[in-house]
């Protein structure tokens, strides 16, 4: 205890690195998803072509090759050196964007067809009915697998360790070389990762809760004791990549 | 700096010494992730030991991988292969993954069966052998296999305790030719020709099962 309480300050500043990782990769996540997820369900073949290669393409390749590929090809081909953290924001934002490209696409498919021909029956144009009408639906949908997504992200972004950005792991990394506590270094790193971990958990779940509510699928009032359990019945936040 | 196809041709067969290393190491991992993930799975419903099971296994599920493989490393004794400790993390690690989907699984086998084991008094083996695991097993295989695909994009992972898998090499060869455009691009090709098909294998399987 007495190892972590003296270099507590430290694993905070690590922990405010990893959060800033998650939290700008997540929304870069977020933006490319729905833009991609959004052209995945048009009826043009040609914009239907373009999300399909976007999603394979970087499903496909694991994160930690798109870093090394940002933080060390990158430069040798371009003029432009990318800062670490700028590397890893980039290849954990399109890493997981495309998955939830993926998620994004499926919702708003899975809205009921009846709802999209009432619009049509309504001569809504199309920006309305996406917005109106099939998002708000779809939206309820997404955030369970979202909440994974960004457990998933904040997880991997252990990987910007690698090209030395100072995050949580590579603080646990330096305090195990200078103290030669391997067990309480890393142990409390973990720790930390845990408590991110549930602190998303928590804060995904309100975001659930209030979707679900918007569209009168869930009783009025939460509390405490309702974000302990998922909202939704049969999934669960953090199962799921 | 341009490509050079010429080099880019020259380091293949040392990037497909990597992928074997890459293929081994998720194969073996996935195999201890199946079994343990199961063995979890029923403990989980376990009076005692259960809920610290689920603990255990809830932190290992939150936290990263990577961190888990570095803190082994530094643990195990030096006669212990770098290859192995790998599989192992990877093995366990994604049995957290797996143990969930296999719940899931479990749970979704209708009460009238366990009711049935029950009029029956069928022995405990029987009643998992016999009636829950044929029918839990059935509609879980598309998410497990997924996973495998998971686990194979996280094997690069291993790089960082210096495994020789594909990332290994992709950097060594960087280093030693001071270019590594060729070398990380190829390397994301080869994964991308292997997790590809995969996915629409796994795809397939998933339109399979699911009609049943």
């Amino acid at each position: 205890m007495d190892f972590f309480l003296n270099r507590f300050p430290a694993y905070l500043d690590g922990a405010l690195i990893t959060l800033t990782v998650t939290v700008l990769g997540s929304a870069l996540a977020f933006v490319l998803a729905m833009v991609v997820g959004i052209v995945g369900t048009l009826r043009n073949p040609a914009a239907r072509a373009v999300a399909t290669v976007y999603t394979e393409a970087f499903r496909g390749v694991a994160a930690l090759v798109l870093l090394f590929w940002f933080a060390y090809a990158v430069p040798q081909i371009t003029p432009y050196e990318l800062s670490p953290m700028f590397a890893g924001v980039l290849a954990l934002g399109l890493n997981v964007g495309a998955y939830g490209a993926e998620v994004v696409r499926a919702a708003i498919n899975a809205v009921p067809r009846a709802q999209t021909e009432a619009t049509i029956a309504l001569n809504m144009s199309w920006g309305r009915r996406m917005w109106l009408v099939l998002l708000p639906q779809a939206w309820a949908q997404m955030l369970p697998t979202f909440g994974n997504l960004i457990i998933e992200l904040m997880k991997a972004s252990a990987i910007v360790s690698l090209i030395n950005v100072a995050d949580l792991t590579d603080v646990a990394g330096n305090m195990r070389q200078t103290t030669g506590e391997t067990v309480l270094a890393y142990g409390s790193a973990m720790v930390m990762y845990f408590a991110i971990a549930q602190l998303l958990i928590v804060g995904m779940r309100t975001l659930e809760r209030r979707a679900n509510r918007r569209l009168g699928r869930a009783p009025a009032r939460g509390g405490l004791r309702d974000l302990l359990r998922p909202p939704t019945p049969g999934t669960k936040v953090g199962t799921a990549k | 700096m341009n490509w050079d196809t010429e080099f880019a041709i020259s380091i293949i067969p040392q990037l497909l010494q990597g992928l074997v290393v890459t293929i081994q190491a998720t194969v073996i991992g996935y195999v201890v992730a199946l079994i343990l993930g199961l063995a979890v799975a029923i403990l989980r419903r376990v009076d005692y030991i259960g809920p610290v099971v689920f603990v255990v296994f809830e932190f290992i599920r939150t936290t990263p991988v990577l961190v888990q493989l570095l803190f082994v490393f530094a643990l195990a004794p030096p006669t212990v292969a770098p290859l192995t400790i790998g599989i192992s993390v990877l093995g366990v690690h994604y049995a957290a993954y797996t143990a969930e989907v296999y719940r899931s699984g479990i749970e979704g086998v209708a009460k009238g069966q366990w009711e049935a084991c029950r009029a029956l008094s069928l022995p405990p083996l029987r009643v998992w052998g016999a009636v829950v695991m044929p029918q839990a097993i059935r509609k879980v295989i598309p998410p497990l296999g997924n996973y495998l695909i998971s686990m194979f994009k996280d094997t690069p992972y291993l790089f960082a305790i210096t495994v020789p898998e594909m990332m290994f090499m992709a950097k060594a060869i960087g280093t030693e030719a001071f270019r590594s455009m060729e070398a990380y691009t190829l390397a994301g090709l080869f994964f991308l020709a292997v997790s590809v098909p995969s996915a629409v294998i796994i795809r397939r399987l998933e339109r399979r099962y699911a009609a049943v």
